[in-house]
């Protein structure tokens, strides 16, 4: 434990939306701390914030007070084109729905990020095959998403958040399309894959099937972290 | 990422098609008609341009274009003559007549009648016959054109005998021409013959037909002959742009395909427009999710424009290439396209135009893309 580091620092992260005339607070002014090395859960009913929470630790969404620190880069003071630089450089994204580009082969897709960084195309779809392979599925490099399996298609998403190899890897429901088995095998993927000691992971979820392969596990309540702890709390 | 901005467009067909069916459908609609627009207007012009020879043309004040002019008295020509800087100077007469043909179909003509002396004012290019065929009794020389018009396609018209208002004329020769704004048959004679065969009042000169001496302009030419005769006297091209002029000040055909080309281009943004904001809505998460990966507005917008350029290059191709073959096919299948052609205006006019349709088109789809915020992806 102590050779982690502290990856993301949160301070007194406020985030307010505006609903009319009304200003409605969704997070209360949230400090934690997540280490490298570590598969950090974000876990919490729906409206409980936890989606706002993760996109402003990925950098998409401004807080309205507070600041994030991302491998000691203090995100929100960054310009928007160096914040956008920074998110191509530091962090990986896997969606719930994958988001895949459908008219682009598999090994396509997990290139986008590198090809976004300026790569040349044939050199990104290499390494965009390299990764698909460390994932296993090589073999459906050169289909489209739609000829893929739901699991599959999410190992496309995770070759895409990884290909460029990020600090931060931050995924959204990653198991709640997939069956059980499947869902399991994502996360051993991504633990095996994306986990490193200068390396995290944060993954928000509500699927109870993965909570016992968390190293950490922090529950939101109404805009607040009300749970720190390796398990899920007994309530 | 200029190739997954086209890859997403063509991997999704039907939109791809869609897109491209309309850019080339206003396209092919606008070139189309702006071709026949201008090829039909220009036809206020091929009376004068089917006499080369000439480069000045001198009328009745009144008169405005080769069909609308008003006789002059025979004094004119010699007061033309008499003018220093005129070369020379011969008669044309141009009237309207009516001719039956041996199977009594009976048609409106243009009677042309030339100098007796030189034969100018007879068109130059023979396709039967030969000038001199002009010297024989009641002879007429036919426009090809107006043959095709006359008579059945492979049928010779040589020797034919024509009834024109009501006196024998035969038929010894066919010159090709360019038709005229109405596509009138042309029956070229002797300004001799024309006297007879267009019986009138005592004025019967239409123009006197001229050319300026050397080392002087025909407008210098026409300025003199003008203060000398108080004639009007208009260089070729003045007056071949005085006849595309009376077309346009006098006939709704620019009103009426100004009003195609418009809904050409209003049909085109409308299907344009909708097809490109379905794309962009059905792949909305996609371009959010991109944004959300680190790629910036600027690359974003590069793919839009990417997107938009080759929708708007190969519909315009296409388009362009489809009037082109419409207008091919026409000239040379049908007498009423005859010598039809596209000026180069009208393809950068046509790829102005779809350049338009495709900003305001990429534009509007743009829009939704740089506002989707890369958040909402989580959402």
């Amino acid at each position: 434990m102590s050779e982690k580091r502290t990856a993301i620092t949160i301070n007194g992260i406020v985030k307010e939306f505006s609903a009319g005339s009304q200003m409605i607070r969704v997070l209360h002014g949230i400090d934690a701390e997540i280490r490298s090395g570590e598969l950090t859960y974000l876990v919490g009913e729906s409206g409980s914030g936890k989606t706002t929470m993760i996109s402003i630790i990925a950098g998409i969404l401004y807080p309205t007070d507070g600041s994030v620190s991302v491998f000691g880069q203090d995100i929100y003071s960054l310009s928007d084109n160096d914040l956008v630089r920074f998110r191509l450089s530091n962090i990986g994204f896997i969606f719930q729905q994958y988001n895949l580009i459908p008219t682009l082969t598999a090994a396509e897709n997990a290139s986008v990020p590198l090809v976004a960084a300026g790569m040349k195309r044939d050199e990104a779809v290499e390494r965009g095959r390299a990764m698909l392979d460390k994932l296993n599925i090589a073999d459906q490099a050169d289909k489209l998403p739609r000829q893929l399996s739901g699991g599959q298609q999410q190992r496309v998403a995770i070759a895409r958040a990884l290909v460029h190899e990020p600090r931060l890897v931050v995924c959204d429901e990653p198991t709640a399309a997939l069956d059980a088995k499947s869902g399991r095998r994502v996360m051993d993927l991504l633990r095996e894959v994306a986990l490193a000691p200068e390396r995290t992971v944060i993954i928000v979820t509500h699927d109870n099937r993965i909570f016992d392969l968390a190293d950490r596990i922090l529950v939101m309540e109404d805009g607040r972290i009300t749970h720190d702890g390796k398990e899920m709390p007994d309530h | 990422m200029t190739w997954i901005a086209i890859r997403m467009l063509t991997g999704d067909r039907q939109k791809f098609f869609g897109l491209l069916f309309g850019v080339a459908f206003s396209a092919l609609l606008i070139s189309q008609q702006l071709t026949i627009f201008i090829n039909l207007i220009e036809r206020g012009a091929t009376a004068v341009y089917n006499i080369p020879t000439a480069n000045i043309w001198v009328m009745d004040p009144v008169s405005r274009t080769p069909d609308v002019a008003l006789p002059m008295p025979p004094t004119a020509l010699d007061k033309v003559r008499s003018v220093n800087g005129v070369e020379w100077a011969s008669p044309l007469l141009r009237s309207g007549a009516t001719v039956r043909t041996p199977e009594g179909d009976l048609e409106g003509v243009t009677v042309v009648g030339v100098d007796d002396a030189t034969l100018i004012g007879l068109p130059k290019k023979f396709i039967q016959g030969s000038r001199e065929a002009l010297y024989e009794p009641d002879a007429v020389i036919i426009d090809s054109v107006g043959a095709a018009k006359l008579f059945p396609e492979g049928f010779d018209p040589i020797g034919v005998r024509l009834e024109l208002n009501d006196r024998r004329a035969v038929i010894r020769g066919i010159v090709d021409v360019d038709p005229s704004f109405t596509s009138q048959v042309i029956l070229y004679t002797r300004y001799s013959n024309a006297l007879a065969f267009v019986p009138g009042t005592r004025n019967r000169m239409s123009f006197v037909l001229a050319s300026a001496s050397d080392g002087l302009t025909a407008k210098q030419v026409t300025t003199r002959i003008t203060e000398a005769t108080g004639l009007k006297a208009r260089t070729r091209e003045e007056f071949a742009r005085d006849g595309v002029d009376f077309i346009i000040e006098n006939t709704g055909i620019p009103v009426n395909f100004g009003i195609t080309v418009a809904l050409g281009f209003i049909v085109g943004v409308a299907i344009v427009g909708l097809t490109f904001s379905l794309f962009i809505r059905d792949n909305i998460k996609q371009f959010g999710a991109l944004k959300a990966i680190g790629v910036t507005n600027n690359k974003i917008r590069m793919m839009v424009a990417a997107q938009a350029l080759l929708v708007g290059l190969v519909g315009y191709g296409i388009g362009i290439l489809l009037a082109a073959i419409f207008i091919a096919s026409g000239a040379a299948n049908s007498p009423d396209f005859k010598g039809f052609y596209t000026p180069w205006e009208i393809p950068v006019l046509t790829a102005f135009v779809v350049m338009t349709m495709i900003l305001i088109t990429g534009w509007l789809a743009l829009r939704s893309v740089l506002k989707t915020e890369p958040a909402e992806v989580f959402r």
